[in-house]
């Protein structure tokens, strides 16, 4: 490599996108993003539909190509040598693209070659990607055959058959069950263990708060806050939440209690949730019928993105 | 990172590694399907071959100075490379594009777009030029002359086959919708089969469909396949020559529009 750069700084980054921009005719999916992700760490990257999250996954792989900006993956520029940065990663995409018509072996072994794992790695290689998966017994089954839980599991193990050193993971655990969840959230665990850098994007606080190391918010193309889980809960939101449901009536005059009392306040459904309740000595008072609860990230991506998650 | 990569490719521009590994997944996927694709590739020129060898060989003893057995017989080679390359190039592409997501998938790994495209139309090339060479076979159960020219018709498939491979691959990226291949197929395909010399000489059309058909590909594989079995000539080189170009052109242009359908 050529690179100007310290190697410190090179070395200590998985991936880094800085001011990255790219457009969809009128359209800017990602909007002047900046993002690190440090060696052996995982990154949640939380957002709603349409922030952008794809979008910055398939700008790291160069499958999308970005209109400003600079993109470094594993020390590499991207895309003037995205291919050997391919080489080095896993990708898990949001939409399933298993070959059906294969068998679970068979799509392992697809991928062993194409992530080029040599000849006489390769037997090794499926059958520890298959031991990942789950899947030894079924090794024969042809992917149409296998449940939901199993094709996202191969997913998942077809992606890391290579041994990468960075593994993106585009909402994994999207509509499994909460048993399958489960069972990916101990995979992705393992990685991080084994030091494989990890950025995974998600609609599932819990995923995110459970998983990661450090969180990013990503909201219309960029990050809009940054941090460790609890670090932004503390920065964002405080401690301690009262929440309130009643009739709208009732909740209009919660959300005037919130502004008479300086804190921050928001809705979702039947309930108004007060904020930073631990900052005031009387709010708890004003609202006897409020429910207490500690503050969440949920309260943080709410708060700042104003929508709604699951 | 300052190291060099663990298993850092070369930075070749098509890496024999890369292509192996796409072509891998096209002949697992053949080990499945194998007996539909051969079917319908060999059955149906095999039948033009008939209905043109009985009908037409009952009215024509002789052709452009060919028993017209020994003239389709070898005509229909090019029948048979374009229905096994274009078809799968076109439908196939597309299938795996849009619906599958397969190349995706292939992209999201060491691979790109014009090894993906060389390894697609390499593999179906490959399976062309046998399924090709199988109608030829079948003439020779009716009386065409065996000779050791037949065994260059495989490698005039081969190329033949990867430029409407390739062309396939190219409409692929174009059409809306898999409906549309209907236009390409009728405007196109058809036109190029029918006056490409395989049923008639086409020295008994008018000069400028003559000249036209210099452009079409076909005409120059049937020539070719021709010269192999009954004698090259020279010509046969300027054959070799327009096969190799159409291949080029059509990489390109698959290449580039897959590009711009696949890197957003
Ligand atoms: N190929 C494309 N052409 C046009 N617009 C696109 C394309 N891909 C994405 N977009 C738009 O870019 C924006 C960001 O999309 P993206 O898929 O990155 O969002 P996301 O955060 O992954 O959302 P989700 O959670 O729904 O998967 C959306 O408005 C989307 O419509
Ligand atoms: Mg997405």
């Amino acid at each position: 490599m050529t690179s100007q750069r310290t190697p410190e700084v090179a070395v200590d980054l998985g991936l880094s996108l800085r001011g990255v921009v790219k457009t969809f005719g009128a359209l800017r999916a990602v909007d002047g993003l900046d993002l690190d992700v440090r060696s052996g760490t995982c990154l949640g990257l939380l957002g709603a539909n349409g922030a952008g999250k794809s979008t910055t996954m398939r700008l790291l792989t160069a499958q999308a190509i970005a209109d400003e900006g600079e993109i470094e993956v594993l020390g590499l520029p991207v895309p003037a040598q995205s291919k050997q940065a391919r080489a080095q990663m896993g990708v898990v995409p949001q939409q399933d693209n298993l070959d059906i018509e294969l068998t679970v072996r068979q799509n392992l072994e697809v991928f062993a070659r194409l992530y080029r794992v040599p000849r006489a790695g390769r037997g090794e290689a499926v059958g520890r990607a298959l031991e990942v998966a789950q899947l030894t017994g079924r090794a024969d089954t042809k992917v149409d055959d296998l449940s939901g839980g199993m094709r996202r599991r191969l997913l998942i193990a077809r992606a890391l058959v290579h041994r990468p050193r960075l593994v993106l993971l585009d909402e994994p655990t999207v509509g499994l069950d909460p048993q399958v969840r489960q069972e990916l959230w101990a995979l992705v665990d393992a990685l991080r263990s084994e030091g494989v850098t990890v950025l995974m994007s998600t609609h599932y606080i819990e995923e995110a708060e459970r998983l990661a190391d450090d969180v990013a918010i990503m909201h219309a193309g960029r990050v809009i806050a940054r941090g460790t889980p609890t670090a932004l809960v503390a920065e964002h939101v405080g401690s301690r939440v009262l929440e309130v449901y009643g009739p709208p009536a009732r909740l209009l005059e919660v959300e005037q209690v919130g502004r008479a009392t300086g804190l921050p306040t928001r809705r979702t459904g039947p309930a108004v949730a007060v904020l930073r309740a631990e900052t005031s000595d009387v709010v708890a008072d004003l609202l006897p019928d409020a429910v207490a609860r500690p503050a969440n990230l949920e309260d943080v991506f709410v708060l700042l993105t104003g929508e709604k998650v699951e | 990172m300052s190291t060099p990569a663990r298993s850092a490719p070369a930075l070749r521009r098509i890496e024999p590694s890369a292509v192996g590994a796409v072509v891998f997944r096209e002949l697992t996927l053949y080990r499945r399907y194998w007996r539909s694709t051969t079917f319908s590739s060999i059955v149906e020129p095999t039948i033009y071959l008939l209905a043109f060898g009985f009908g037409f060989g009952s009215l024509v003893a002789q052709v452009a100075g060919y028993d017209y057995v020994d003239f389709v017989g070898t005509g229909i080679v090019a029948t048979a490379v374009l229905f096994s390359s274009a078809f799968p190039g076109m439908f196939g592409s597309f299938v795996k594009r849009t619906f599958q997501k397969t190349y995706d998938a292939v992209l999201a790994a060491p691979v790109d777009t014009e090894e993906l495209v060389t390894a697609e139309a390499l593999w179906i090339a490959l399976r062309s030029g046998v399924y090709g060479a199988v109608p030829m076979l079948v003439a020779v159960g009716f009386g065409l002359q065996p000779s050791w020219g037949m065994l260059l018709v495989p490698p005039i498939g081969v190329l033949t086959g990867f430029g409407f491979a390739a062309f396939g691959i190219w409409v692929s990226g174009i059409v809306p919708s898999i409906d549309s291949f209907g236009y390409v197929i009728s405007a196109v395909l058809t036109p190029l089969f029918l006056v490409a010399g395989t049923f008639f000489p086409i020295n008994g059309l008018p000069g400028w469909a003559q000249s036209a058909s210099l452009l079409n590909p076909l005409f120059h594989c049937v020539e070719l396949v021709r010269g192999a079995v009954f004698g090259l000539e020279l010509a046969d080189l300027g054959h070799v020559l327009a096969l190799v170009v159409f291949a080029a052109m059509m990489w390109l242009l698959a290449v580039r529009r897959l590009r711009s359908r696949l890197v957003l």
